[in-house]
């Protein structure tokens, strides 16, 4: 998750000095130098990065187990995995869920709290301001498997203090209602991402039009329709799409509730684990792993274009 | 007159509201560690240190805050340094195909996720014989964070000015020189910016040692962390609630050292 965040830069941007006699290979470095700087980067790349996706491809035609006959001569089966998929209600619960998942925590739940609470402290200054957006960031960078604890003791049925402050003891909030619980899990754990992503787009509203609009008398939600969101019109649409793929790729789920009780939690992460690593299909599991990559493929190739159309 | 006072009152309960939901499940964190015999109820510590007694007792507490130590040394070390490298020749030399590469980069480590490359990586560090390997683990997360820590280190080498490198050029040093003595000491905030990025990533990254380490003597306490939450019968609160916290304090001192350095908001990238 802390890979969202660019990096601060240092405070006096200096523009590159214009390329006068020298190239811009400034050191002399040399195009046979530049490649050996860049290979060993590209190499680990490579081998780490780019031949897992290709070969998560491969193996989703294969019939490969973790163990057994099929672990020594692994078989070509074609589409096999991928006609399983489709007629494997389990697919489809867990895709439903994951559906379920993005939408409640992401979409509806890091967007609308994120903006709240950036809206709120739009214009504020000093302790309130800090405190909340610390303790909000806390609840983004603390380590996942610590945060899944806090909230397995929070939510615990009998001794939790969640159940201590309503007054209902006994209710088991991961066992009955699974979904809602990772769901409001995860919208705790990422709004700080959106708060922020916010806070910056609300910083580029001019406050003039503000005014403007408040002086011909528009309310506050005529405020934030006519004058606030087509300034930040771009800004929502990024924010969504990366959250939306993260979201769609956490993990943390399996730390909370590890899929059940009966799968009523597994969404596609947690699905492709249990498919592939515990019940050894590897096979199987990686034809779901070639679906979670296209998805990824068509919303990350929709992000850039909108980076680059911006520029 | 009285539109504003309503405003307020709904302005501060809204807040206290949001206040509660994000700070109520960080209290037991705060209280349980210090608590004699803590339940999972937050409760009034009794202020006791006897529980981190407890964490240095355990056999594998404190061995695998080491792991995650090195861990993410051994990979923010790895990624840096070729990072800067790549960038650096990316920044000054017109590769053929630069743009292209950089493209693709971006693309590619936003959607090879440790979800979407979990069989494959498992696999290949079984037929690697990568399996209970430390060096292997750094090798997989560096593979996986060197796009981005190439795009963000770019940045840098692109808004430093090439005067430097051309005067130390004219004096005669040598390409190796320049970047050894020239550039590496004006890009140093970015490259620490990188390092922190890379520790902070690797420090909470749960999935990939968990596929990887399965000798309980080499997990990193992400790791250990789950295992002393799942693994039958009733989970040491005394244990866990300690472990936590010492686990959390790194990050949390890393978010306040960056914020007061370089204060953590949005730039470039994000805000286009």
């Amino acid at each position: 998750m802390a890979q969202v965040t660019s990096p601060p830069k240092p405070a006096e941007v200096v523009s590159p000095a214009p390329a006068r006699r020298y190239s811009s290979d400034a050191a002399g470095l040399g195009r046979l130098r530049a490649g050996a700087f860049v290979a060993p980067a590209l190499a680990l790349i490579a081998v780490f990065l780019v031949f897992p996706a290709l070969w998560v491809i491969y193996l989703g035609l294969t019939n490969y187990r973790l163990t057994g006959a099929a672990a020594a001569e692994p078989q070509f089966v074609g589409l096999d995995n991928f006609v399983k998929a489709v007629t494997d209600p389990e697919f489809w619960d867990s895709t439903w869920l994951t559906f379920q998942f993005v939408l409640g925590s992401a979409v509806i739940g890091q967007v609308v709290l994120g903006f709240t609470l950036a809206w709120m402290l739009k214009d504020r200054r000093g302790t309130l301001k800090s405190v909340v957006e610390g303790l909000v960031i806390l609840a983004w960078i603390l380590p996942s498997a610590v945060v899944s604890f806090l909230w397995v003791a929070l939510l615990d049925r009998d001794a939790g203090t969640l159940n201590a402050l309503l007054g209902i003891p006994g209710f088991a909030w991961l066992l009955d209602h699974p979904m809602l619980s990772i769901i409001i899990f995860n919208t705790w754990r990422g709004t700080a991402f959106s708060m922020m992503l916010y806070g910056a787009a609300l910083g580029n509203v001019p406050p003039s039009h503000l005014e403007s609009a408040r002086l011909a008398g528009a309310s506050g939600w005529q405020q934030l329709r006519d004058v606030v969101f087509p300034h930040i019109r771009g800004h929502i649409l990024t924010n969504l799409l990366l959250i939306s793929l993260w979201t769609f790729n956490d993990f943390s789920p399996f730390l909370l509730t590890a899929g059940g009780p009966d799968g009523k939690s597994e969404v596609l992460a947690v699905h492709v684990y249990k498919v592939a690593l515990q019940n050894g299909d590897l096979g199987y599991g990686a034809a779901i792993s070639t679906v979670i990559l296209l998805i990824n493929l068509v919303v990350a190739v929709f992000y850039l274009r909108l980076l680059r159309s911006k520029k | 007159m009285t539109r504003t006072w309503a405003g307020r009152i709904g302005f501060y309960t809204l807040i206290a509201v949001l206040l509660a939901f994000f700070t109520i499940p960080l209290l037991w964190l705060a209280a349980a560690p210090f608590t004699s015999d803590p339940t999972y109820e937050v409760r009034m510590p009794d202020f006791t240190f006897e529980n981190f007694q407890t964490i240095i007792e355990h056999p594998y507490a404190l061995g695998s805050l080491v792991n995650s130590l090195i861990l993410a040394i051994g990979t923010a070390l790895l990624v840096v340094v070729l990072s800067a490298l790549a960038a650096y020749a990316l920044s000054r030399v017109r590769i053929p195909g630069r743009d292209a590469l950089l493209y693709a980069l971006l693309l590619l480590s936003s959607i090879i996720t440790g979800t979407a490359a979990m069989v494959p990586l498992f696999q290949l560090a079984i037929e690697l014989g990568l399996i209970d390997s430390h060096t292997g683990l750094i090798l997989i997360l560096t593979g996986g964070l060197l796009p981005a820590a190439i795009f963000m280190i770019k940045d840098f080498m692109d808004a430093t000015p090439k005067s430097y490198e051309e005067s130390a050029r004219v004096f005669g040093a040598s390409p190796l020189q320049i970047v050894r003595h020239v550039v590496t000491p004006v890009v140093r905030p970015g490259l620490a910016t990188i390092a922190v990025w890379t520790i902070a990533n690797v420090w909470g990254n749960f999935l990939m040692p968990f596929l990887l380490l399965s000798d309980v003597e080499k997990q990193p306490a992400a790791v250990i962390m789950y295992t002393l939450y799942t693994e039958g019968g009733q989970a040491n609160l005394r244990v866990l609630s300690t472990f936590g916290l010492l686990y959390s304090v790194p990050v949390v001192l890393m978010y306040l050292f960056v914020s007061k350095k370089y204060g953590f908001r949005f730039h470039g990238g994000i805000k286009r």
